[in-house]
């Protein structure tokens, strides 16, 4: 922990001020309630049902590559504070893929159970998309302290280590769905920054399964 | 007049309507409606059967057509259309959904990018080459193609294989009377569409989404069927470029990729030619591509449709309708066929 050492910067002591956890929960806020205005002002085009799920789908993604990125932006710049505002990206990341799937099962599907698995079936995106979320869910579920006491540091640090899986599930989820019309570019975006996020662990710590090794 | 609206309840629950009907239908075609509907008396006659009644007499009522222009483009009258099937009731998609939520890969692959991108593309000059097994093959430039048959106002249902659909109101003439100038011959059982491909106004053609030029295909006698159109406008204006100007084809009781756009030549064929989607996809895509809520995509569910511009953001989706809801007016051409099978 070579950061440690360093002095904290301005930025640093920002992080540990009362009033940056609850300006962070704000900032998380934000793409859904700009969505949400959208769609009650009728501004999310032709088809705004499509359009708030995919943007839902994409923010759960978005949040879940900060979270990703918080580790080595808190080594590289020598941000330790980084660390106590993880879980509130981890838990928007959540949050967002589970309005992207609630929205589905209600706009789209109209809650119908029978349609909704004939439809999981039939696209096999969707899950992939939903084992994804599940997969979040314990993560969720174990996101306050009482639980990582509860579990111990240990074994709550081996259960997080899910993420990883989630990242890549969430990438597939959004490769098998843009694959149908051969649109990538922006797909390749999102591989190419979580590359970087999981190819840096694996250098540091020296190799993948010393990546997926709990000290 | 209450019995109307409740009948319109039932067949879109949730849709909000925001013109009151005398506002959208002229004043002798909605009296010669209510004089209809009360004379029908009573709402044991089917709700379809109701509409298919009213909307044979608001095509016999009168010439005038109904659309008002939003005066965007150049204006393109017409009257409205008598054929059978070709004045559906339902609530019009608003002309800025139909004109920004496209499919035309030429212009790229997103919804957004045809509106965005199709400012490039030249519809004046145009040459429409109608060749193959034809008598006299012909070379016909916009001018003549505007003035070979009388215009027409079709108010056609439009669903996308994607599972979305659209009311829209086209302006042009049956394909009928284009062909027929060409004089198929006896050998002449299908027609090839082949649409614009050049680079230089479509960006979209630089990538291999698929095969270019786009084509396209019918059967002779679908593509003689009076509600096969080649529209030349759409909401009594001229193409806007994003919905396939200057000239496309409309089949809609087919999926609207069926329907090809920015039409350069039409090619009359002993054989079935192999349409751009089923070379892409031979298992997922179809030759005929009916709509058909009972046989799926390979990938997705058939059996229900997003209304565009049709309610708001919790209207349900619809079902959706065998052969778009015109089978009975195409339902012959298939008759004895497996749908399935020629799916």
């Amino acid at each position: 922990m070579t950061a440690v050492s360093v002095r904290p910067s301005l930025l640093n002591a920002w992080l540990m001020k009362p009033w940056a956890k609850p300006l962070l929960w704000l900032l998380c806020a934000v793409p859904l309630v700009a969505l949400c205005a959208a769609a009650a002002t009728d501004q999310l085009g032709a088809n705004p049902v499509d359009r708030f799920i995919k943007e839902m789908g994409e923010w759960s993604l978005r949040f879940l590559w900060l979270t990703l990125l918080v580790t080595p932006l808190r080594d590289i710049a020598g941000l330790p504070g980084l660390l106590k505002h993880r879980r509130a990206l981890g838990v928007t990341a959540f949050a967002y893929a589970l309005v992207h799937f609630l929205a589905y099962a209600w706009l789209d599907q109209g809650w119908r159970l029978d349609d909704i698995v004939a439809d999981v079936i039939k696209r096999n995106f969707i899950l992939v998309g939903f084992v994804a979320l599940l997969l979040m869910l314990p993560l969720a579920l174990t996101s306050f302290n009482a639980a990582i006491r509860a579990l111990g540091g240990r074994r709550w640090q081996m259960l997080h280590k899910l993420v990883y899986a989630v990242a890549l599930l969430g990438l597939l989820h959004f490769y098998m769905k843009k694959a149908a019309k051969n649109d990538l570019a922006e797909v390749g975006v999102y591989a190419a920054i979580l590359a970087v996020l999981l190819g840096w662990r694996v250098v540091r710590k020296g190799g993948v399964l010393a990546m997926l090794r709990v000290r | 007049m209450a019995f109307i609206r409740t009948s319109r309840q039932i067949l879109h629950p949730g849709s909000g309507f925001t013109l009151p009907e005398h506002e959208v239908t002229p004043q002798a075609v909605y009296e010669d409606r209510r004089t209809l509907l009360k004379g029908l008396g009573l709402a044991a006659a089917g709700a379809t059967t109701l509409l298919a009644q009213a909307e044979a007499l608001a095509q016999q009522s009168g010439q005038a057509t109904l659309v008002q222009r939003p005066g965007k483009l150049a204006a393109l009258p017409a009257n409205r259309s008598t054929t059978p099937g070709a004045y559906a009731m339902d609530k019009l998609t608003p002309y800025s959904d139909v004109t920004t939520y496209n499919n035309f890969y030429e212009f790229g692959t997103d919804k957004s990018d045809p509106a965005e991108n199709a400012h490039t593309l030249k519809p004046r000059p145009w040459t429409l080459v109608i060749d193959g097994e034809v008598g006299k093959p012909q070379r016909l430039s916009l001018d003549d193609l505007l003035k070979l048959a009388p215009m027409e106002e079709r108010i056609y249902r439009m669903r996308c294989v994607e599972g979305w659909s659209m009311v829209i109101p086209w302006v042009g003439y049956p394909l009928a009377s284009l062909i027929k100038k060409a004089e198929p011959t006896g050998k002449a059982k299908y027609v090839e569409f082949v649409s614009l491909a050049d680079p230089k106004q479509m960006p979209g053609v630089r990538s291999s989404v698929l095969d270019w030029p786009y084509v396209e295909g019918l059967r002779l006698d679908e593509a003689l069927h009076p509600l096969t159109l080649m529209a030349f406008g759409l909401y009594g204006e001229v193409l806007p470029n994003q919905n396939g100007a200057p000239l496309r084809l409309v089949v809609p009781w087919k999926y609207g990729f069926k329907s090809a756009k920015s039409i350069v030549r039409i090619r009359l064929l002993e054989k079935p030619n192999t349409p751009s989607w089923v070379k892409a996809g031979p298992q997922e895509y179809g030759y005929f591509s009916n709509v058909n809520p009972k046989v799926d995509h390979p990938r997705w569910s058939q059996a229900t449709e997003r209304r565009i511009g049709d309610g708001g953001f919790f209207t349900p989706k619809k079902p959706t309708l065998m052969f778009n809801g015109y089978e009975a007016q195409v339902g012959q051409l298939y008759a004895g066929m497996d749908l399935r099978k020629y799916f």
